[in-house]
C-alpha cells in the first residue's frame, strides 16, 4: 500500500435517522394518554428526524477537516455518527480506529472534581493508572484551569469546563479525534494553544474533524472543508478560502478579510 | 432483520425514496467505497465486539469502574452538612423505622428468635439489591452526556452503579455488626461466610443490573414502575417475617418453597444463617424431626422459639447455596449477553 494517500474514515452513501421524544402536539394530560394508549396510537411526540440524507467521502491519513454549515444543517450528526454513536439507517461509516468525539454539550461528570474528571477521563479512554500518572500533570497545566482543579466541575465557567474536557481528550493520541465548537469559548491564549495541539495531533498521523462557527479557526486548522446543507454535502475539497468564501456568499456572511493570500501551510498536502 | 443489520454496523435500508444527493465524485475514489474500506482494513464505526471481546474490554477498563464507583460515593453527600456521616445514618434510620413498624406496630416477629437482628439483617440484605435495580434502571439515561462525550464499553456504567452500592453494603455490615452482637449474637467463625453471600449476591446484582439497565435505556416508563416491583418483591422476600415458620404459608408447600428459592431470599436466609446463631439454630430441618418438639414451637412460647429446628424444613442449607450460586452464574450470563446486544445503541437516547 505505502504510496498514496491511506484512508482512516471512509462514509459511504450514509443516512442518519433520529428519534425525537418529547416533541410538540401533544396536550400532555394523563386523559390524552389514555386515549391514544386504548386507540393503539403511536406517541404523537415521537418525531423522526431525517438528519443526514446521503453522504458519502474519503478522508486520509493527516487530514484535518473543517465541517461548516448552517445551525440544524446536521454536522454533529455526522460526527456522531463517524463516531459510531448513532447508528446508520442506510450506508455504513468505516474508521481505522475509534474516533473520540469532543463535544459541545460533552459535560463529563459535574458534581465531581475537576482533578477526578481527569483522572477518570483518562481510564475511560483506556489508559492504565500508570499512564494516567504520567499524563495527569501535563493535561491539568495544559487546561489552565489553575487551582480550580480541585473544585468540583459544576464550579466552572463555560470556558473553563471546554478547556479542562479538550485537555483531557487530546491526552491520548487517538487516530481520530473530533471537536465540536469544542473551542469556542476558550480565550485566546487557550485557542492558540489548541491550535497548536490539533496541528501536532495531525502531525502524529492522525486525523482531526473541526466543526465551528469560527471560519478563521477553520481556515487557520483545517487542509480540507466539508459544507453541510440540509444533511447533503454542498461542497467539499482542500480549496478551503474558496469553499469557505461561497459558504459565506450563500449565508449573507461577510466576506472574509485575509492579510495574506490563501497560501497557508496547510495547503501543500492537497 | 433489520435491526441485526445496524447492529453489525454493517447497511440497513431505508424505506421511504430520497432525492438523490449532488455528490462531488471527483473527490471520490473509482472503486466502491465498501472495497476502498475493505482494502485498507478499516471498520464499521458503529460494529459491536464479540461477547468474548467485550468482556475483555470491560476487564481492560476495570480501574475506571472502580474509580467511577468511588468517585461518586464521595460525592454523593457533599452537600450535606453531615457528609460522609449520612453512610451510617441512612441504614441506622431504616433499621430503625422498619423496627418500628414491623417489630412494634404489626408484630410480625410471632415465630422469630431475636427479631430485631433478623430484621435488621433482612433489610440491609435485601437493600443492597433494591438500590442497585433501582440505579441500574436508571443509569443509561442519566449517564447520557458521559456517554456521549467519551468513548468506553457502556457495560462500566451499570457495573460501577451495582460497585457503589456494593461500597454503601460495607458500610451497612459494619453497623449490622455492631447492632447484631449488641442483640446478644455471638461471634464465630461461621460470620466469615456471610463475605462469599454477598459477593454472589453482588455478581447477582451485576448480572441484573445490566439487564435493567438496557430495559431502562428503551423507554422511562421501565424505571417509573421499578420501585413498585421492587417493593412487592421484598414484601415477599422474608425481610420481616420468617417464610418457613409463617402460619398462613403452613398449608402450600409449593409456594413456601418457591418464596424461599427466590434469590433476594436465598442470599438473606444465607447472610441471616451466618451471622445469626438463634436464626441457625432454629433453621428447620437442620436437626433430626421431632413430631413433639416441633409441636413445642407451634405453641409459640418463648422458651420453645429454637425448637423450630425440629420441624420438617423445605430448603436445606446446602441447597440455599446451590441456588444462591446459580442465580448469580444465570443472571451475569444473561444480563451481560442482553446488554452487550444493544451496546451501539446506548447513545441514541
Amino acid at each position: 500500500m505505502g504510496s498514496g494517500p491511506e484512508p482512516t474514515v471512509v462514509v459511504d452513501d450514509l443516512h442518519v435517522v433520529y428519534r425525537v421524544y418529547g416533541a410538540g402536539g401533544d396536550k400532555g394530560t394523563a386523559a390524552t394518554a389514555l386515549m391514544r394508549v386504548i386507540k393503539r396510537q403511536r406517541r404523537p411526540s415521537v418525531r423522526e428526524v431525517h438528519a443526514i440524507r446521503g453522504i458519502s467521502f474519503v478522508i486520509n491519513h493527516g487530514d484535518a477537516v473543517g465541517i461548516i454549515g448552517r445551525n440544524g444543517s446536521g454536522k454533529s450528526t455526522l460526527l456522531q455518527a463517524i463516531a459510531g454513536l448513532l447508528p446508520p439507517e442506510q450506508g455504513c461509516v468505516y474508521t481505522s480506529g475509534q474516533a473520540a468525539l469532543l463535544g459541545v454539550n460533552a459535560a463529563l461528570l459535574d458534581d465531581l472534581t475537576g482533578e477526578r474528571n481527569v483522572v477518570l477521563g483518562c481510564l475511560a479512554m483506556g489508559m492504565t493508572p500508570q499512564e494516567t500518572k504520567d499524563r495527569y500533570q501535563s493535561i491539568v497545566d495544559f487546561s489552565g484551569v489553575g487551582n480550580f482543579i480541585d473544585y468540583p466541575m459544576r464550579t466552572y465557567s463555560t470556558g473553563m469546563a471546554q478547556r479542562l474536557r479538550f485537555s483531557i481528550a487530546s491526552a491520548k493520541n487517538h487516530e481520530i479525534l473530533m471537536i465540536d465548537e469544542a473551542l469556542a469559548t476558550g480565550d485566546a491564549n487557550f485557542r492558540a494553544k489548541s491550535h497548536e495541539r490539533i496541528v501536532q495531533l495531525r502531525g502524529e498521523a492522525g486525523t482531526v474533524f473541526l466543526v465551528a462557527h469560527n471560519l478563521a479557526e477553520i481556515e487557520a486548522s483545517c487542509n480540507r472543508v466539508i459544507w453541510l446543507e440540509k444533511g447533503q454535502i454542498m461542497r467539499q475539497g482542500y480549496d478551503v478560502p474558496a469553499i469557505v468564501d461561497a459558504y459565506l456568499e450563500a449565508t449573507g456572511g461577510e466576506p472574509r478579510k485575509r492579510d495574506k493570500p490563501a497560501e497557508s501551510d496547510h495547503s501543500a498536502t492537497a | 432483520m433489520k435491526e441485526r443489520a445496524r447492529d453489525q454496523g454493517g447497511p440497513g435500508t431505508l424505506t421511504d425514496d430520497l432525492a438523490i444527493p449532488e455528490v462531488d465524485q471527483a473527490a471520490l475514489a473509482d472503486e466502491p467505497l465498501a472495497e476502498l474500506a475493505a482494502r485498507y482494513r478499516l471498520r464499521p464505526s458503529a460494529a459491536r465486539p464479540g461477547v468474548f471481546a467485550y468482556a475483555r474490554q470491560l476487564w481492560e477498563r476495570r480501574h475506571f469502574i472502580v474509580g467511577f464507583a468511588t468517585a461518586r460515593n464521595v460525592a454523593m453527600y457533599t452537600e450535606a452538612r453531615l457528609g460522609q456521616l449520612w453512610q451510617v445514618l441512612t441504614p441506622l434510620l431504616n433499621a430503625a423505622v422498619y423496627y418500628l413498624i414491623f417489630g412494634l406496630i404489626l408484630n410480625t416477629s410471632r415465630g422469630v428468635p431475636n427479631f430485631l437482628a433478623f430484621l435488621i439483617t433482612g433489610i440491609f440484605v435485601f437493600n443492597f439489591t433494591q438500590r442497585a435495580f433501582i440505579t441500574t434502571s436508571r443509569v443509561m439515561p442519566d449517564s447520557l452526556p458521559l456517554i456521549r462525550a467519551l468513548p468506553f464499553p457502556r457495560g462500566c456504567l451499570p457495573i460501577g452503579y451495582v460497585l457503589i452500592e456494593l461500597e454503601q453494603l460495607v458500610m451497612s455490615m459494619l453497623v449490622l455488626s455492631v447492632i447484631v452482637l449488641a442483640t446478644g449474637e455471638p461471634l464465630t467463625w461461621y460470620w466469615l461466610l456471610a463475605i462469599p453471600v454477598l459477593l454472589l449476591q453482588a455478581v447477582f446484582n451485576v448480572g441484573m443490573g445490566l439487564f435493567l439497565a438496557r430495559l431502562g435505556a428503551g423507554a422511562d416508563d421501565f424505571s417509573q414502575l421499578m420501585p413498585f416491583v421492587v417493593r412487592t418483591w421484598m414484601y415477599s422476600s422474608g425481610v420481616m417475617f420468617s417464610i418457613q415458620t409463617i402460619s398462613s404459608l403452613a398449608r402450600h408447600p409449593t409456594l413456601t418453597y418457591l418464596l424461599q428459592i427466590n434469590p433476594a431470599a436465598v442470599y438473606i436466609s444465607l447472610v441471616r444463617n451466618s451471622i445469626l446463631q438463634s436464626q441457625r439454630l432454629a433453621w428447620p430441618g437442620s436437626k433430626p424431626y421431632n413430631p413433639a418438639y416441633c409441636a413445642l414451637y407451634h405453641t409459640g412460647k418463648k422458651p420453645y422459639l429454637e425448637y423450630s429446628a425440629y420441624c420438617h424444613g423445605t430448603v436445606t442449607m446446602n441447597q440455599l447455596w446451590l441456588w444462591g450460586a446459580g442465580w448469580a452464574v444465570v443472571a451475569l450470563v444473561v444480563g451481560f449477553v442482553f446488554f452487550w446486544e444493544a451496546e451501539t445503541r446506548y447513545g441514541r437516547g
